[in-house]
């Protein structure tokens, strides 16, 4: 098993390395990209980590860095401050997300006019410390990340736990939104934030309209929380050992996490077994 | 009572090194999880942890920069970390002037204009405290800038000399830096450009000997660089491996 994981970074020796100051191109013909600058017409590194190149562009891959957004990605995020008709939401990335009160999906009727009222009424929408999930709709001027809720998979999250990775562990796919066969629903936020819930059908969301700002949780069995806590540490592990998180390494990991007890999952040896065989079964 | 002899007539010092020599230097990067960036750097037996935070909402929105990141640097000392137990008040002059010394250097380097309306927060820890805070303070915090992925020109890298019985010395640990009659400074420089970003010297050096002082703290910034590069890479190359390996 070690012996093949080097076998695939050897592989790839072809991986450039830089270090900040250190310059990558001799000649003004190429372009610079992210993570580098230029100084005397020669495109230099600014972070440490993978030079890749498109053609003329250069650009260096810090291997640790804060989340940037990108339109359309599924975030998960807390709201950290009401101010002029927006919230201001936590999304782990440089600066606050922004999420307008005409970016939600204010409850009865879609087509409703925004009027003075909802405005006053903005913290029984979303509060401050409210968990939400949601979509990046735009940028503004400044890199500024723009948010909505204009959908009922999005909104205010409730029933369940919030867990931090590192985003590079999350990678962007067709679906964010998964139910895990032991009934639990798993929110993978792209900026590295994820929920895990208690399952809610979606027919029930849509027969009760009014319970999507509740902020009230339902009754949650014992099975449930158990369930919930135990994929809350099988994630943990697993970025821990740096597997990507997905919904089929989460289901591996939980079977193979079944004959531990659900507060042992978090020490290094039983994280690493977790890893190992999510990995094998994964290959 | 005589005078301690700094320099003995081998030309060793007193911890055994001599005039142109380096501390031991050990350093290591990503030591904490929580954080985007933390080093951990030790020189001698001078101990320090750096911590980098953001860039993130600033906590003080008035601060805030339309076009560029601001900085903040806390310094603080642990109680433990001198031979005599002290609590130092966080408003202590001595380390406020240290922390702005440190934030105006690394101004300097931080390409700020990449982050507009955030804030980088920069805590630093000193461990253990064997002379010489200042420059291990700048290495840890370049160390851990770069472990955060936060662009920056070049490094820093800061290395200190003193003047003692007619002799420039480098790097002066706790018992030279406190005699009376040492000259000592501290300066700063971007190792590739060999451009200084900050010189401190608190004592008096005679002016025809600064040059040659000045000198030596350069080179021994230069050799600091190539081990903070060193490390670096090293940590640089683990995560390749690991996000490599990630399936």
């Amino acid at each position: 098993m070690q012996d093949n994981e080097y076998a695939v970074v050897t592989d790839k020796k072809e991986i450039s390395t830089a270090t900040p100051g250190e310059p990558l191109t001799s000649s003004a013909k190429f372009m610079r990209g992210h993570g580098t600058y230029i100084e005397n017409d020669k495109v230099v590194s600014a972070v440490a980590g993978v030079v890749e190149q498109i053609n003329k562009l250069v650009t260096v891959r810090a291997l640790k860095a804060r989340y940037t957004g990108e339109i359309g990605d599924v975030v998960v995020g807390r709201i950290t401050e009401l101010a002029q008709k927006r919230w201001k939401v936590d999304v782990n990335s440089r600066q606050d997300a922004i999420l307008m009160l005409s970016a939600i999906h204010l409850p009865g009727g879609v087509q409703r006019r925004k009027s003075e009222s909802d405005e006053l009424r903005m913290t029984t929408f979303f509060a401050e410390g409210d968990l939400i999930v949601a979509e990046i709709q735009a940028f503004f001027a400044d890199g500024a990340i723009s948010i909505h809720t204009r959908n009922l998979k999005y909104g205010k999250l409730r029933n369940g736990t919030l867990v931090k990775i590192p985003p590079a562990l999350v990678q962007r796919s067709r679906s964010h939104f998964h139910t895990l066969p032991c009934g639990v629903d798993v929110i993978l936020g792209v900026n590295g934030y994820i929920w895990i819930c208690k399952h809610t059908p979606l027919e029930v969301v849509e027969a009760n309209p009014e319970n999507i700002y509740s902020s009230q949780n339902d009754a949650i069995s014992e099975t449930d929380r158990s369930n919930i806590a135990r994929v809350a540490n099988c994630i943990l592990a697993l970025s821990h050992q740096f597997v990507h998180i997905h919904e089929t390494a989460i289901v591996y990991a939980f079977e193979a996490s079944l004959p531990f007890a659900i507060k042992d999952l978090l020490s290094e040896s039983v994280a690493n077994e977790i890893a190992v065989e999510t990995k094998s079964k994964l290959q | 009572m005589s005078r301690l002899e700094l320099l003995s007539p081998e030309g060793l010092r007193v911890d055994g090194r001599r005039a142109n020599e380096l501390r031991r230097i050990a350093c290591k990067q990503s030591v904490l999880s929580d954080a985007d960036g933390s080093a951990y750097y030790e020189q001698g037996n001078t101990k320090v942890l750096a911590t980098v935070y953001g860039p993130c909402e600033p906590r003080n929105k008035g601060q805030a920069l339309h076009d560029r990141c601001i900085v903040h640097v806390e310094f603080t000392v642990a109680p433990f970390s001198t031979s005599e137990r002290r609590q130092r008040s966080r408003s202590d002059k001595r380390l406020l002037e240290i922390a702005s010394g440190i934030r105006q250097a690394f101004e300097a380097v931080i390409i700020s204009t990449t982050y507009p309306r955030s804030e980088i927060s920069i805590y630093l820890h000193l461990l253990q405290d064997d002379g010489g805070n200042l420059q291990a303070c700048i290495n840890a915090t370049t160390l851990a800038l770069i472990d955060a992925g936060i662009p920056m020109t070049d490094y820093i890298c800061a290395c200190s000399a003193g003047y003692i019985d007619e002799t420039p010395m480098l790097d002066l640990n706790h018992l030279e830096e406190a005699s009376f009659e040492t000259p000592d400074l501290t300066i700063a420089v971007l190792p590739r450009s060999g451009k200084a970003t900050l010189l401190q010297m608190e004592s008096r050096l005679p002016a025809d000997r600064l040059e040659e002082t000045l000198h030596l703290a350069t080179e021994g910034c230069r050799q600091i660089h190539k081990l903070l590069d060193a490390a670096v890479q090293e940590n640089t190359g683990e995560l390749i491996l690991k996000y490599a390996n990630a399936i």
